[in-house]
């Protein structure tokens, strides 16, 4: 990206940032202004009888915060060394906080929004319903999470007692 | 504009309340010009914004209420009842425009045209009718000398001229009313002025005189007024520069970082523990305690004077005591205890209810108060002081006192207590009566209260936000009323307990003790089949175990030293294993995400000293789990449709007896359980008999003949019909259940009507009947001797019971006495066996069915074409003042306790007989 590329870019109204996460090596983008922070998950506290997508609740700055694992809702296999600490985005979603539980973060791009492609119909559907588009970088793919939707975990029907 | 609408609405809302309570002030001490002031001031000011804000309805009526202020505020005018009234009515209507300002961004269609003329004609003068004559006369002299006076006047005094264009130009009239063609002299004048107790003629010419003679005072008085004034720098709030107003969620966000503050550097106190050099002690001890004094401040902003939920009181004692024709006085101390603003919402509506109540129902009419020696007017003491982590708020009169005898006889009228009940109890107790719901003791309804909501929602009210309600009443002395409420709501005490390697918080209130378990201790844990009971001092409580309600494995192999927190939930007793206790902490409640609401096991979530966040367990939903036992999966459907259908709960025994499965037999069916000596027993003619209370009682076995088991003592149930006794043979007697029997029928073995589940575990219903045939084999040729000798026909039995088992108990012994049954599930079924034309001679049916009850069943039936005349027949479970209350002594001919087979076949008999006799 030449630098005058880069600046007309920010002077464009239609680009948007995304900071790339990685989740079982594949390239993830969310928009920036949907992420509050980024933390390091400590002391998670397992909910019984939660959806098996909520990891827990911890402590972010005294608010307390629901982690969703983001492996569990993309139907992925959990991850092997499950004792390395893994990374965390805080989202708030009416009024309540979330924290998305990933493998890695890592920077952040601004991207043009006409260069958005609507995902493979052949994707996952579990992955499409969660996914906004598409960008094709150099080397990579890069798949925009809608956040809302990826938090919008469904809440058991019947749960037992 | 939006922000400032919304500045304004709250400024004004709270205005308006202190105006209120000042008015009264200033109504009874009329010669405190501080209090004038301050109304003055506060009504200036909503005018003045209104006008700022583009609101002229809201200006208009403000307008008026500050002229007829401002008449008392420079003496003109001396307030009076009526016009204070006048003017809290004009609050009122205040109130109601500012409401639809506040719902709909604008002000209501409509003028208060009246309201201002009302306060207009105060203004002037006096009540409206006498003013009149006088006005003509006043007229012309005013209207001339009008706007000199104004411009004179004080500032806010000057848009006077636009209201009295407005009004019909006969504004400040009175300031400056000319003496009239004298006819009495001013010292008369003045000593009729004191005497005088309504508005007429002669007043409004006092009036006039003294307005006259005061004007020159007034005009001084203003002129120094309005040098004040510039001193202050104009300003119009003296009073107020001593607090800013803070959006509720700043605080709360400040609340956190304290929160978040105080984890920190208890974090950090850890680490400089652990370490030996100590310059970093000193300034962390400083943190410490800055630290700690911030956490107090922080809470402190959330705590208010629990005066602000007195302010409205005064006003409403003054309305109430014109509206019941009462003096009263209310007297508050204690004002200043403060509490959290939430509980503080909460409690303002009970207490407005109460002081209403003593007001009304407390305090008597003069007439009473003089002949018992009271002073005329009534006293309410109302005070709040702090008691233990707790704020009471007691509200006394010294008014008549409960009318004990009353309370108890609209009690036992409304069926809340029996007469028996009231016999035994004690006049404390039937004054508690009052927080039961439905009983109002005023005799007649009045406007303010006797409407039938009453204490029951106060005490409601009271116990929702945890606190309590007592009351103590001397008669002829007066009332007492005692509430005990917690300072906040959002920190509760709870026991912090682990289970399976987590730890969780249950809340202290329904904690009743906590028992610690052992093999060889005071209390252990027995084991009834697989579930856990805890024999605690008289009673057997149930236990279930914190891990298996979380649906967690079990964090230890079941070891019988356990910890038990005793809870308590409604009537339900049960406990909960745990499998360590901490200690109790005070934790600040968090609701739980969306996500996580649905769990009913848990009411929400906290963050503790630590910083770890740990689950709050809800009692409730450990309750209902405890119901359902530890095979959630498998009795939640048969216990859904249980609930569904209404059915109620019956008694079971549990038993042991050829087989491993448990089987059942209501309890009701079995007279009594006996331990016989095996040697005493002896076998004739293939069948076991055994010596039994003077006879003969044979043995018979579950799954036909057996050797009896090789021990000296044998368990038997006996069972006893018509005098004749046959004992079953078990193994063990496991427990006595009451549950809702859902009987899945097999009929697949004899002697076996179906299988339930009880305590969760698969149970075979066992046959009675089919054992006492077996021992007897004329058990049932007996009862119906009587019968076949005197009808040829099989008289028909009609059943309806949607209990399949008892359909299926109750059906066979019926027909064995000689009746052709018919049994059905619903009253639906029965009808349609009724068009199809079918005819019986005896409707047995139960009362609680799903759908159509048995009442309303035979409602129905006594008004059929066809089966009106067939006797009715109920089965039920229900005590005789139930039946007598759903009306189903009247709709049935006769009613027969449930599994009373007994007396059932001999009221078939009867009534039958009857019929015939009558026939």
């Amino acid at each position: 990206m030449s630098e005058s590329e880069e600046q007309s870019i920010h002077i464009n109204a239609d680009s948007q940032e995304y900071v790339t996460v990685e989740i079982a090596d594949q390239l993830f983008g969310i928009e920036v202004t949907d992420i509050h922070d980024v933390f390091q998950p400590q002391c998670l506290t397992a909910v019984p009888m939660a959806p098996p997508e909520v990891r827990g609740v911890l402590n972010l700055r005294g608010r307390i915060v629901t982690a969703i694992d983001a492996r569990q809702r993309l139907g992925l296999p959990p991850r092997e060394d499950e004792d390395k600490p893994c990374m965390a985005v805080g989202v708030e979603i009416e009024n309540e906080s979330y924290s998305l539980l990933i493998d890695k973060v890592g920077e952040v791009l601004r991207l043009l929004e006409r260069n958005c492609e609507a995902v493979p119909c052949n994707m996952d559907p579990q992955w499409q319903a969660v996914s906004k588009g598409i960008y094709r970088l150099d080397k990579r793919l890069l798949i925009i999470l809608d956040i809302k939707k990826m938090l919008n975990v469904e809440t058991p029907s019947a749960q037992a007692a | 504009m939006d922000d400032l609408l919304g500045e304004f609405l709250t400024e004004t809302a709270e205005s308006l309340e202190t105006v209120d309570a000042e008015l009264i002030k200033f109504e009874q001490d009329p010669g405190d010009e501080e209090t004038l002031n301050n109304i003055f001031r506060l009504v200036h000011t909503i005018k003045g914004t209104c006008g700022f804000l583009g609101l002229p309805r809201l200006e208009a009526l403000a307008h008026a209420g500050e002229t007829l202020l401002g008449k008392y505020r420079d003496k003109t005018l001396m307030p009076n009842p009526a016009s204070v009234t006048l003017i809290l009515e004009s609050i009122d209507q205040l109130r109601v425009i500012l409401d639809h300002l506040e719902a709909e961004q604008s002000e209501p269609e409509g003028d208060d045209a009246d309201m201002i003329a009302a306060l207009v004609e105060a203004s002037e003068g006096k009540g409206a009718a006498v003013a009149q004559d006088t006005e003509a006369v006043a007229e012309p002299e005013t209207v001339a000398e009008a706007p000199e006076e104004t411009v004179e006047a004080a500032p806010e005094q000057t848009e006077a001229p636009v209201e009295s264009s407005e009004s019909g130009g006969e504004y400040d009239a009175d300031l400056n009313r000319p003496l009239r063609p004298g006819e009495v002299s001013l010292a008369d004048l003045e000593k009729a002025f004191q005497e005088a107790d309504g508005p007429d003629l002669d007043k409004l010419a006092e009036e006039a005189r003294i307005a006259e003679a005061e004007a020159k005072k007034a005009e001084e008085e203003k002129k120094k007024r309005e040098a004040e004034k510039a001193k202050q720098g104009g300003g119009d709030h003296p009073l107020v520069a001593q607090s800013i107003r803070v959006n509720v969620d700043v605080i709360e966000d400040l609340m956190t970082m304290v929160s978040e503050l105080v984890l920190t550097r208890n974090q950090l106190m850890q680490i400089v523990r652990t370490m030996d050099d100590s310059d970093i002690k000193v300034p962390l001890q400083r943190l410490s305690s800055v630290t700690a004094e911030l956490q107090d401040g922080v809470m402190k902003t959330r705590m208010q004077p629990i005066g602000n939920a007195w302010k409205k009181l005064p006003r409403i004692v003054r309305d109430s005591s014109k509206a019941v024709g009462k003096a009263i006085d209310l007297h508050m101390s204690g004002e200043s205890t403060e509490l959290d603003r939430q509980v503080l919402e909460l409690i303002r509506d009970p207490l407005t209810h109460m002081v209403r109540n003593s007001c009304d129902h407390g305090i008597e009419p003069a007439d009473i108060r003089r002949a018992a020696n009271k002073p005329e007017a009534g006293q309410i003491h109302l005070s709040a002081y702090h008691e233990g982590g707790h704020i009471v708020i007691e509200i006394a009169d010294d008014g008549a006192g409960l009318p004990t005898s009353k309370i108890r006889r609209k009690a036992i009228d409304n069926g809340v207590i029996t007469e028996a009940e009231a016999q035994t109890m004690t006049e404390n107790q039937i004054h508690r009566l009052v927080f039961a719901a439905g009983l109002s003791t005023a005799a007649k309804v009045t406007s303010i209260s006797g409407r039938g909501v009453g204490m029951d929602v106060v005490r409601s009210n009271i116990e929702q936000i945890g606190g309590t309600i007592d009351l103590s009443s001397v008669d002829g002395e007066g009332t007492t009323f005692k509430i005990k409420i917690p300072l906040t709501l959002a920190i509760v005490s709870a026991l912090i307990v682990e289970s399976a390697n987590g730890r969780f918080a249950i809340p202290q209130l329904s904690i009743l003790e906590l028992v610690r378990t052992s093999p060889d201790g005071e209390h252990q844990v027995e084991h009834i089949h697989d579930t856990r009971v805890l024999r605690l001092r008289d009673t057997l409580l149930p236990l279930v175990d914190l891990a298996d309600v979380l649906g967690l494995p079990r964090a230890q192999t079941q070891s019988d030293t356990a910890f038990v927190v005793v809870m308590v939930v409604g009537e339900q007793r049960f406990g909960v294993v745990v499998d360590n206790v901490f200690d109790t902490e005070e934790i600040v409640v968090k609701p739980l995400a969306n996500i996580l609401s649905n769990i009913s096991v848990f009411s929400g979530n906290t963050i503790l000293g630590d910083g770890s966040v740990i689950m709050i367990i809800d009692p409730n939903g450990v309750a209902k789990a405890v119901s359902a036992s530890d095979e959630i999966e498998k009795t939640t459907k048969a216990e859904d449709r249980a609930v569904e259908s209404g059915s109620e709960k019956t008694a079971m025994l549990l038993f042991n007896a050829g087989g491993n499965e448990p089987k059942a037999v209501p309890l009701s069916l079995v007279t009594r359980l006996e331990e016989i000596e095996t040697s005493t027993v002896e076998e004739v003619n293939g069948e076991q008999l055994v010596q039994y209370r003077g006879g003969l009682m044979p043995l018979v076995h579950v799954g036909g003949y057996a050797e009896l088991a090789d021990k000296t003592h044998q368990s038997v149930l006996v069972f006893t019909d018509g005098g004749r006794s046959v004992g079953l043979v078990v193994d063990e007697i496991i427990d006595i259940v009451e549950e809702v029997l859902d009987v899945e029928m097999s009929g697949s073995a004899p002697g076996v009507i179906g299988a339930a589940v009880l305590k969760g575990k698969a149970t075979e219903v066992i046959d009675v009947g089919y054992y006492l045939a077996q021992a007897f084999h004329d058990w049932f040729e007996v009862a119906k001797k009587g019968d076949e000798s005197e009808s040829i026909q099989k008289r028909r039995v009609l059943l309806v019971d949607d209990n399949a088992f008892f359909r299926n108990m109750v059906a066979p012994l019926i027909s064995a006495a000689g009746y052709e049954v018919t049994a059905v599930s619903s009253a639906a079924q029965a009808w349609e066996l009724n068009t199809g034309g079918a005819e019986f001679d005896v409707i047995v049916s139960d009362i609680e069915m799903p759908d159509e009850t048995g009442v309303a069943f035979a409602t129905k039936l006594a008004d059929d074409e066809r089966w009106s005349h067939v006797p009715r027949l109920a089965l039920s479970a229900l005590a005789q003042n139930d039946l007598d209350r759903i009306g189903a002594t009247e709709a049935f001919t006769d009613i027969v306790r449930k599994a009373d087979r007994e007396s059932l076949i001999s009221t078939i008999d009867y009534v039958l007989q009857s019929q015939g006799e009558a026939a």
